[in-house]
């Protein structure tokens, strides 16, 4: 068979599971919804996120009374457009959420690959780094680190990825400590195959199914966690669901639209990502039950 | 009794890693004295905390001293407050313990009922209703779920205070806020246990012996399910502990998380790394009681 058309018909195979799936398509369905409003927010959104327009502050969403069809989901007391804010924060949220599960797992993975294959006192000491990172919880390394540094961009990635590496990192060991046992790990170790080799050829490719799914489901963590710190007030922008919730607190009980719609915008995502993950779950890792921990 | 002082050794080198990575951090960050004192802090106050904190001693040597003191229990002044750190943190303890545990109980209370439900009346319309509710219950951001709570019932209904410690009244929407996501993981957990139970054979036996649909449920069902809700939420206290820390933000709570939070933004720094030790401490705790109870519980796990 040509390689073209194996490509075809693995694509062909992909959509008919897919289709199969309701939750999954839905999930991949939102998820797309979401990555194009982020990179299209410019031509999507109706204003500036910073746009002031005193003269329409505070405005109800349009199908309340008082509501301007300009301003579909409002406006906050500087009269900025919720719906343009909410448009341009999917950007942070998704920068973030995608780019830290990057740094975790460029962290997580080679150690679990390094902890399950050579075991030992190596496998020892990076089980007991992970144990103490798990008592920690993900949202108070990220605030004791966040309290030393600026949060920039860069550094904000950094941290969310440092803190939570070591889902990739347990799930890939353990995966690697049966790997290592069947026949051709063995075969290709007694041959002298170097073991850098023996990592990329024989272990990695094994892994990807559950590297697959541990990502998508972490992008769900991720962006909860940068959610939590923008709404804590110490997020990268200013223009992240987060920090727009935590904007409409204060005025929660005159204008409840600012602080709600963030949040249906983050539950939405997140939603659309679960679904996604646990759908790539069933597929790829039918064996595999319960959810991962996030 | 020795599988627990094993335990126990294990929390040694836990709490060794975290006490390195906070001194990497307070080391390299810069100078720990600038951080630790007020911005307008003069020359002769920082040259007298360098000597007091052992500055200019070798870095191995500087890292035992910090050893010292955190096993004392000192981790210095907290600049906000004038007095040591952790009596402060101590003092906001209860008030998360408190949070967190009617979270737990809580959340145990909604998921029991929807988890048996879902399972019993697999595939239909309850079932799918139920699975969809705790998957949404997973992907709500709890301070979301806090501040909707604060609008439906405190401020349209007027049922619950909006924020503050005191009154069962307080609790109530501070603790749902908190144990959502976990009811959630719960729920999904119990129905995929309760599914497996339904089968075996000591099921079949208990039927066939004329026992009600209820007692056969309830007696033998949900109570060989229920010893992997304990191991969940050991899982699951870290998560949750972070969650109580952001609710606190949310409702006022006078704990741990508030303190931190402000703390941080202050830069504060004695205090916030006594709040790392005291709730890595709470969560290790935790883990130690939720592995007593599953012993408790389940006579067929012996001691090793």
């Amino acid at each position: 068979m040509l390689p073209k058309d194996r490509n075809k018909s693995t694509l062909m195979k992909w959509w008919k599971l897919l289709l199969a799936s309701k939750t999954g398509s839905f999930g991949i369905g939102i998820v797309l919804l979401v990555a194009l409003t982020a990179l299209f927010a410019p031509a999507l959104a109706p204003h500036d996120a910073s746009e002031v327009n005193l003269a329409a502050a505070s405005l109800p969403p349009v199908w309340l009374d008082g509501g301007q069809s300009e301003h579909f989901l409002g406006t906050d007391r500087l009269g900025r457009d919720l719906l343009s804010r909410i448009i341009y924060g999917s950007q942070i949220s998704l920068l973030v959420g995608i780019s830290s599960v990057l740094v975790a797992g460029f962290i997580g993975i080679p150690i679990g690959l390094i902890s399950g294959y050579y075991g030992g006192w190596i496998d020892s000491v990076f089980m007991r780094i992970v144990d103490a990172n798990i008592a920690i919880p993900v949202i108070l390394i990220a605030l004791f680190i966040l309290g030393f540094f600026n949060p920039s961009l860069f550094m904000f990635i950094l941290v969310v990825g440092i803190a939570t590496w070591y889902t990739y990192a347990r799930v890939v060991r353990s995966e690697v400590l049966s790997l290592k046992e069947r026949e051709y790990v063995k075969a290709a170790k007694s041959i002298g195959v170097k073991d850098y080799m023996i990592f990329l050829r024989h272990l990695l490719p094994n892994v990807t199914s559950s590297i697959i799914v541990i990502s998508t489901l972490s992008v769900a963590t991720t962006i909860m966690v940068e959610s939590s710190l923008s709404f804590l007030g110490l997020g990268p922008s200013a223009i992240t669901w987060g920090a727009l919730l935590s904007d409409g607190r204060e005025y929660l009980a005159t204008s409840w639209w600012i602080a709600t719609f963030p949040g249906i915008a983050i539950t939405i995502t997140v939603l659309g990502i679960i679904l996604l993950g646990d759908w790539l779950r069933d597929v790829l890792d039918p064996q595999s039950q319960g959810s991962a921990r996030s | 009794m020795t599988y627990f002082l094993k335990k126990i050794a294990q929390i040694v080198p836990v709490l060794l890693i975290i006490s390195f990575v906070v001194f990497v951090f307070v080391n390299v960050s810069g100078d720990p004295v600038v951080l630790m004192l007020p911005e307008n802090a003069s020359n002769e106050e920082i040259q007298a905390m360098q000597e007091a904190m052992g500055l200019n001693k070798p870095v191995i040597v500087q890292y035992g001293i910090f050893l010292l003191n955190v096993i004392q229990g000192e981790f210095g002044q907290s600049f906000i407050y004038k007095q040591e750190a952790l009596p402060i943190v101590l003092e906001r303890l209860p008030a998360t313990f408190e949070l967190m545990t009617a979270a737990i109980i809580i959340s145990i209370i909604i998921a029991i009922p929807l988890g048996v439900l879902s399972a019993i009346k697999k595939n239909s319309a309850l079932d799918l209703f139920i699975s969809g509710s705790s998957v949404l219950g997973k992907a709500m951001p709890n301070f979301w779920l806090g501040l909707m709570l604060v609008l439906l019932f405190s401020v349209y209904f007027q049922l619950f205070p909006v924020s503050g410690r005191g009154s069962l009244a307080h609790l109530i929407l501070p603790a749902i806020t908190t144990g959502t996501a976990m009811a959630a993981e719960i729920t999904r957990m119990l129905r995929s246990k309760m599914l497996d139970v339904l089968h075996q054979d000591y099921m079949r036996t208990a039927r066939s012996k004329g026992l009600s649909r209820f007692s056969v449920i309830y007696r033998h069902g949900l109570r060989n399910s229920l010893l992997p809700v304990i191991t969940l939420i050991a899982i699951n206290v870290s998560t949750l502990v972070g969650g109580a820390l952001v609710t606190e933000v949310v409702f006022a709570w006078p704990g741990i998380g508030q303190l931190v939070i402000s703390a941080v933004h202050a830069r504060d720094m004695a205090v916030v790394q006594a709040c790392m030790f005291v709730i890595a401490l709470l969560v290790i705790g935790a883990n130690l009681i939720a592995d007593l109870l599953y012993r408790v519980v389940d006579p067929r796990i012996t001691y090793k």
